[in-house]
């Protein structure tokens, strides 16, 4: 290679090197904020020492523990508890829950946390497929069957 | 060692050798792509949880697979055109840009479609949409720097290095679903170890993938073409094959 090539390919890695280090340094820095969601045990215990505040408003993403779905018989209200690997907290929510919803199931709830482990939703996601959760969470999960929606129940 | 590649940074050679691809490139596209989208729609098993609209991912993957694939070989396309000062590599940047343009739209359209029914919304900010979009912006970036400048060649010196600084989104796009947790689930054929999908549905998928591979060639090679002699009409190659294609055509 000449060594003016040379010098074109030096500079030319060194602007890539530069802008690929910046934007390295941006993401780390802004860190978990990227993350879509608490999960339940970060809002009790707190994400790497900060607990989230009654009030504030946020998503939270983990599975439905089996058994704790409750409608209410004449209206659209629903409760369920959501688990990762620790505590579970309680969801609160009025309205159509996406098809993809049942026990067992990856979810990603968007509301305010009304108490310490409790949130009112205003919108609930289904997250699916639970194989592609986190590798802690699968292994807490391992032993959840799936349901089909059809046959749920609820 | 790369002594043999040299006459193609000519652009008659090029344009030469795009010829004699296009025919097997094209073909070969459709066939692989009819072949896999068929498979995959009609005669796939539907999925345990998500019934027959699992079916989008025959379309959704292989675009978004590719949008990424394709920015790769307009980056290095970029690099040669950098370091090298090829004319025939930033007409390849210009002719590239389009096409993946293209299939990132296709693949987050595919995907609203499918995050609709299954995870109920159209979009969410996560990082892996949101990357995905930064990537279509790129692309329109380099199309649109290239074609402000009146000087083609100053055009694509801008474009190349856009180009060249956005291949730091494509690993974020790849492992956002790993470094960050997401609404989008991980990785199913793209990952070391064994795919977590069943052979039945994994084979037309492939089929589509490759198929999609070689249609996006197939694109890329013929909007090449068109933008050699676009960019050299003045040039006595060109005129000659404009007047053998002219006698050609009566």
């Amino acid at each position: 290679m000449n060594p003016r090539r040379k010098q074109r390919l030096l500079a030319v890695s060194a602007v890539v090197l530069v802008v690929a280090s910046a934007i390295g340094l941006m993401l780390y820095a802004l860190g978990q904020n990227i993350d879509l969601f608490y999960t339940p045990s970060e809002i009790v215990q707190g994400k790497k020492g900060v607990k989230p505040q009654v009030g504030q408003r946020l998503r939270v993403g983990g599975m439905v523990v089996e058994g704790s779905v409750r409608r209410d018989a004449d209206s659209l209200a629903v409760s369920f508890d959501l688990v990762d690997t620790g505590p579970t907290i309680t969801v609160s929510y009025q309205g159509i829950l996406p098809d993809l919803f049942r026990e067992g199931q990856g979810i990603v709830a968007t509301g305010y946390l009304t108490q310490a482990n409790h949130i009112q939703a205003e919108e609930v996601l289904a997250k699916h497929d639970e194989e592609y959760m986190p590798p802690e969470l699968a292994e807490a999960m391992k032993g959840i069957k799936h349901v089909k929606p059809s046959e749920a129940g609820y | 060692m790369w002594k043999w590649l040299h006459p193609y940074a000519k652009s008659e050679k090029a344009f030469e050798l795009c010829a004699r691809l296009l025919p097997w490139l094209s073909i070969s596209a459709i066939v692989i792509l009819a072949t896999g989208t068929l498979w995959g729609l009609m005669f796939a098993p539907a999925d345990y949880q998500q019934g027959d609209s699992f079916r989008i991912i025959y379309i959704h993957v292989p675009s978004a697979i590719l949008s990424m694939g394709v920015y790769s070989a307009m980056a290095v396309a970029a690099l040669v055109g950098l370091v090298w000062q090829l004319r025939t590599a930033t007409m390849a940047v210009a002719a590239i840009a389009p096409v993946g343009a293209v299939l990132t739209f296709i693949a987050l359209f595919t995907g609203a479609a499918w995050g609709k029914p299954m995870w109920g919304t159209w979009w969410v900010w996560d990082a892996r949409l949101t990357s995905e979009l930064i990537l279509l912006f790129l692309y329109l970036g380099v199309m649109a720097l290239y074609q402000s400048f009146d000087d083609k060649q100053q055009g694509g010196k801008a474009a190349g290095v856009m180009a060249l600084v956005g291949v730091v989104n494509l690993p974020i796009i790849h492992f956002s679903v790993e470094w960050w947790n997401t609404l989008h689930q991980g990785a199913t054929i793209t990952k070391f170890g064994k795919p977590s999908i069943a052979p039945e549905m994994l084979w037309p998928l492939l089929l589509c993938i490759l198929g999609l591979a070689l249609a996006s060639a197939a694109l890329s090679v013929y909007r090449f073409q068109s933008e050699l002699m676009r960019r050299e009409i003045h040039r006595p190659w060109v005129q000659a094959q404009a007047r053998k294609e002219h006698s050609d055509a009566v």
